[in-house]
């Protein structure tokens, strides 16, 4: 066995990069139940791309006939039933695991530096992700496939000058019909995993470099045992963290095949009742809501109703969602705060924090419904504050009394 | 730190609850859906055949996959297929798309996952609140899906029901009384359209059965695996402080 391995490593860096990346790799001993969730993200990745496989081989990306091969794979083929929900549970948990992984990040300042490409990459991948369900949800060719993607391509429309026929080259039609659903195929099985692997790896990547931050927010990487170099407070990914994301994937698999096997359409959230009917060009269906995580940019989108400053209110809908997501982006330069984690942050943060997350939630419910006067006023009010925990940061986030950060990171 | 953890986890239930249910629409009689009661199935599928699928097709689904509920082959041969098929065909309508469109202005839709966009409530109600208007081209309305183009199918099993219309200052309220009765007492009729609805629920999803058994099993697993990879974890971080 050894003479193989160093065969190898003559040849191939196998030894050295199993060091690099897994037992010589050391993280902070403090992670908490937030930590779980950069690998159950690598999980649900591998379980997208192998469902997706399957799905693939029996999947027909044509206007007349994707409806009727989503439900052949749900009837007439093999375990395709389990196939098929485990790709569309897949697809909501990919977002509820890497909401969390972001708010993980969030609270404990993980994007300050030196982690800001790092964050910049995860913002790039949750970029992709975005498309990548946006592209898969016109697949199964249902009501709400067709009109929920009518919407979000209408936005290109929106830009001046050029929208029109940017929105006709993107959809190559006049109107959302068989070639754009051969396209957004294309770039759901092929362009949008590549791009996702490719940066997947290089957030690894950039990982490694800089090392894990910690819920205390300090750098294990400043006390370093003198003798040997390596941080008094890390201990090696593997196999002390590699036996711990362990349990944490069967208590996530246990969540995840309770929805899969018991409940695949989530109460609606997860596959919508309307998409069980299939696409009809000519009727717009009354109500349409995109999928449970799109709701909060969505929201925002339908919040602004008046022209200003000679831009329709369409466009700004649109500059709003889009700024709604790139403004993450953002954080390591809004953020002056000295400390980095949510447990030495002060009363100012603590609760532009809570309410950051209580107006994504509202916005995120207000987009599941038909709009009200009502409902238009809180959506205009939470898209407000949503905005104000980002643009008011560099200002809050300075003035706030933090406390004086650990030497050692707690247990 | 804790007290947003909370309040995250409440907001992630919020849209589970009841809390924000309740939308408009009339209120919805609960149908009797029994999915491994293979006896009402089969009622229900023959029930299907001879009134729905002549205008109405389900050609996502095969006669063979009759066989989970309790068919045999002989049977699906001569209880449910009448137009020739063979018992791997699809349930296909015997009507032309284009021919619906002509007769009721639409074409009758699919019906293989129409429990699935309508929901087994909604389709229990529909089925048994038809009434006469002679407004509509049929001469049938209905009380949940106002001038509905399908006619009453089933109106010499349930007779003729007729609307009364009574305002008060809550408003109208509306209710179907029978007017003439027909082949089928309401507990009869009631129990007709429950079979019927509890196969159009089966015929939604077929495998919904064979999803939940092997969910049990899968979960057994889990809680194993959980145990077994919980004690590993404990074993490795004995040491570390």
């Amino acid at each position: 066995m050894n003479k193989i391995i160093e065969w190898i490593d003559k040849r191939f860096p196998l030894t050295s990069n199993w060091k690099a990346h897994l037992s010589e790799y050391y993280a902070p001993k403090n992670f908490n139940f937030w930590y779980f969730f950069g690998s159950l993200a690598l999980l649900v990745l591998v379980n997208q791309i192998l469902t997706g496989i399957f799905l693939t081989m029996n999947y027909k990306p044509d206007a007349g006939m994707a409806f009727a091969s989503v439900e052949y794979i749900m009837r007439d083929v093999d375990y395709g039933w389990l196939i098929r929900y485990m790709h569309s549970t897949g697809a909501s948990m990919f977002f509820v695991v890497v909401y969390l992984h972001m708010f993980r990040g969030m609270m404990y300042g993980s994007y300050q530096k030196p982690r800001e490409l790092l964050w910049l990459v995860g913002m790039a991948i949750f970029l992709v992700l975005m498309s990548l369900a946006f592209t898969g949800y016109i697949l199964p060719w249902g009501q709400m496939s067709y009109w929920g993607a009518q919407v979000i391509v209408s936005m290109f429309g929106a830009i001046p000058t050029i929208g029109e026929s940017l929105q006709q080259w993107v959809l190559g039609d006049f109107t959302l019909s068989d070639v754009a659903l051969n396209r957004f195929f294309a770039y759901h099985v092929v362009t949008l995993p590549l791009i996702m692997l490719v940066l997947v790896f290089a957030h690894i990547l950039a990982l490694h470099e800089v090392g894990s931050n910690n819920p205390d927010g300090i750098e294990i990487k400043a006390n370093k045992n003198p003798k040997t170099g390596i941080p008094v407070d890390g201990i090696p990914f593997h196999p002390y963290y590699s036996v711990k994301d362990i349990v944490g994937v069967v208590v996530f698999l246990m969540v995840f095949c309770g929805i899969v096997f018991f409940a695949p359409e989530m109460g609606g959230y997860f596959l919508e009742y309307n998409n069980f009917i299939p696409a009809n060009t000519l009727q717009t269906p009354d109500h349409i809501a995109p999928v449970w995580y799109f709701t909060p940019y969505y929201s925002m989108l339908r919040a602004v109703t008046v022209n200003f400053l000679w831009v329709d209110a369409k466009l700004w809908g649109v500059i709003l969602m889009a700024a709604s997501v790139v403004i993450f982006a953002f954080l390591p330069w809004l953020d002056r705060s000295p400390v980095k984690s949510i447990r030495y942050k002060g009363k100012y943060f603590k609760t532009a924090l809570t309410l950051f997350v209580i107006s994504f939630f509202v916005l995120g419910w207000l987009g599941t419904k038909s709009p009200t006067p009502l409902y238009t006023l809180l959506a205009q009010i939470f898209t407000v504050i949503y905005f104000a925990f980002f643009i008011l940061m560099p200002w809050y986030s300075k003035i706030d009394k933090t406390k004086p950060e650990p030497k050692r990171v707690k247990e | 730190m804790k007290k947003i953890t909370i309040v995250i986890f409440i907001l992630c239930l919020a849209p589970f609850s009841g809390l924000f249910a309740a939308e408009s629409g009339m209120a919805l009689d609960s149908a009797p859906i029994s999915t491994s009661d293979n006896a009402s199935l089969q009622r229900g599928a023959e029930s299907f055949v001879n009134y729905c699928l002549t205008c109405h097709g389900a050609s996502y689904m095969r006669y063979n996959r009759h066989y989970d509920i309790g068919f045999t082959n002989e049977e699906i041969l001569t209880k449910l297929i009448f137009t020739g098929q063979k018992v791997g065909g699809l349930m296909e309508s015997a009507m032309q798309k284009k021919e619906g469109e002509e007769w009721f202005g639409v074409a009758p839709p699919d019906l293989s996952v129409i429990a699935r966009s309508r929901g087994a409530d909604w389709l229990y109600t529909y089925l048994r609140a038809f009434y006469r208007d002679d407004s509509t081209a049929t001469g049938w309305n209905n009380l949940v899906f106002d001038r509905a183009a399908m006619p009453h199918v089933f109106y010499q099993l349930q007779g003729e029901q007729k609307l009364i219309v009574k305002t008060s200052d809550k408003g109208e309220q509306k209710t179907l009384v029978l007017d003439k009765q027909g082949e089928m007492t309401k507990a009869e009729f009631d129990s007709f359209v429950g079979d019927l609805v509890n196969y159009l629920v089966y015929l939604g999803e077929p495998h919904a059965n064979a999803r939940k058994e092997l969910g049990l099993t899968v979960m057994a697993f889990l809680l194993g695996m959980l145990i077994l990879s919980y004690a590993l974890k404990r074993e490795y971080w004995k040491d570390i402080h």
